[in-house]
């Protein structure tokens, strides 16, 4: 079902490649120039009109942060996802990354979420440099795999000792059966 | 012995986090037309940090007193994380926490107990050290679930805090993740043996380590906007 959408879109658009999860759910990467022109389409002509989520990864491996756009169509009771791939160290020293609240204005607090937690900037997004859920933050973006966040709480929080931490397989294994059998 | 709003206002709050408009000072024109300057910090809240409250000059009156503060637990109604769930079964029908003398109030100052619910986020423990200040003495505070203890399932994360008496003195600890009803209204008539031995001294301890509550609160709180006692 999804696959004849994306080799049609694939007509109109240079797309990247789709990846199916669902007959309802698929992922299409997709370069970044494209996302606009795609996301009007999808929303105008084949009625994806609800925009589920907006959400990033880091790739730290890869040198990548990934941005998905889930939008829903709710006549077609089907979901498709567009990934954009985003160069981590560009985004790192403040690469901006364009803006779709004006396609869908619930897009301007998922871009201020990924404002305060991966540091992805959407210049033009309103209200993107307010607090969202931290208040006065003073370390990385804290949803970067890079930021230790054991450590900042060990370090920030006074944990009280004595806190014991086990594998639970192994935990069980010797619960269940403390001769070894 | 302790800040007053005034050092406070010259230090911490220019200096390390920006004041919250509505807490500035400015020019205010009243009805009649007389302008006069407004400074929030000074001129709504107080300025004086809390004291000790002695005990009633008779240990029979005070016994009295204690007696009666047992009785009456009231509980402010502020959830701060998934714990609160487990006081609704507890404030309705099916466990009925009333006929213990226990009710659920909605401001700090008609409330004398704090239920710290499970998990408390840096930025509602700014919220929490509000109310809990501005609750009439004596106050009691309850940590409810391991949230509250070590961190619980929470012990690595970026923006929760791991123990709470760093910042609040706890007068009971309710383990379990998350307890029962049935433990909390265990954990409830335990408070109240304390409050009854006359030992529910947290509002007495908080006023004697006023600064170092402060200190424990301010290392956390980044953007500390408040005054030093939300009276």
């Amino acid at each position: 079902m999804l696959r004849e959408l994306y080799e049609q879109l694939k007509g109109r658009f240079p797309l990247g490649e789709l990846s199916e999860k669902r007959p309802d759910l698929a992922f299409i990467t997709l370069p970044r120039e494209q996302l606009r022109p795609v996301l009007l389409h999808l929303r105008d002509q084949e009625g994806f009109t609800h925009l589920v989520l907006l959400t990033a990864v880091d790739w730290i491996e890869d040198d990548r942060f990934q941005l998905t756009y889930l939008l829903h169509d709710r006549q077609g009771a089907r979901d498709i996802g567009l990934r954009v791939m985003l160069s981590r160290q560009a985004v790192i020293e403040g690469a901006p990354m364009e803006s779709i609240h004006d396609l869908w204005p619930t897009a301007a607090t998922y871009q201020r979420e990924l404002r305060e937690m991966f540091g992805i900037d959407f210049p033009d997004s309103p209200g993107v440099n307010e607090d969202f859920i931290l208040e006065g933050w003073r370390e990385i973006p804290p949803y970067r795999r890079d930021f230790d966040t054991l450590k900042y709480s060990n370090e920030t929080f006074a944990p009280r000792p004595g806190r014991e931490s086990q594998d639970p397989a192994q935990h069980m294994k010797a619960q269940l059966y403390p001769d070894g059998a | 012995m302790t800040q007053t709003n005034e050092d406070l206002l010259d230090d911490d709050l220019i200096e390390h986090a920006p004041v919250k408009e509505e807490l500035r000072r400015r020019l205010v024109k009243g009805p009649d037309g007389v302008e006069f300057e407004v400074e929030p910090l000074r001129d709504y809240y107080c300025e004086a940090p809390p004291t000790v409250m002695p005990a009633a000059y008779s240990k029979i009156i005070e016994g009295l007193f204690n007696w009666a503060r047992a009785e009456s637990l009231w509980i402010l109604g502020f959830g701060t994380g998934c714990g609160a769930i487990e006081m609704r079964p507890l404030m309705t029908p099916r466990f009925d926490a009333y006929r213990y003398g226990i009710q659920w109030r909605p401001t700090p100052r008609q409330s004398n107990l704090f239920v710290i619910s499970g998990y408390l986020s840096v930025k509602t423990l700014k919220r929490v050290i509000r109310s809990y200040e501005q609750m009439p003495n004596p106050k009691y505070v309850v940590g409810l679930g391991s949230c509250t203890i070590n961190g619980g399932m929470y012990f690595d994360s970026y923006n929760t805090i791991t123990r709470l008496d760093e910042y609040l003195p706890v007068d009971v600890y309710i383990t379990g993740c998350m307890p029962r009803p049935e433990a909390l209204l265990a954990g409830f008539e335990e408070l109240k043996r304390i409050v009854r031995a006359g030992k529910g001294e947290g509002a007495n301890q908080y006023a004697e380590r006023f600064d170092w509550y402060k200190a424990n609160q301010k290392r956390v709180i980044h953007d500390w906007d408040m005054p030093d006692y939300n009276w």
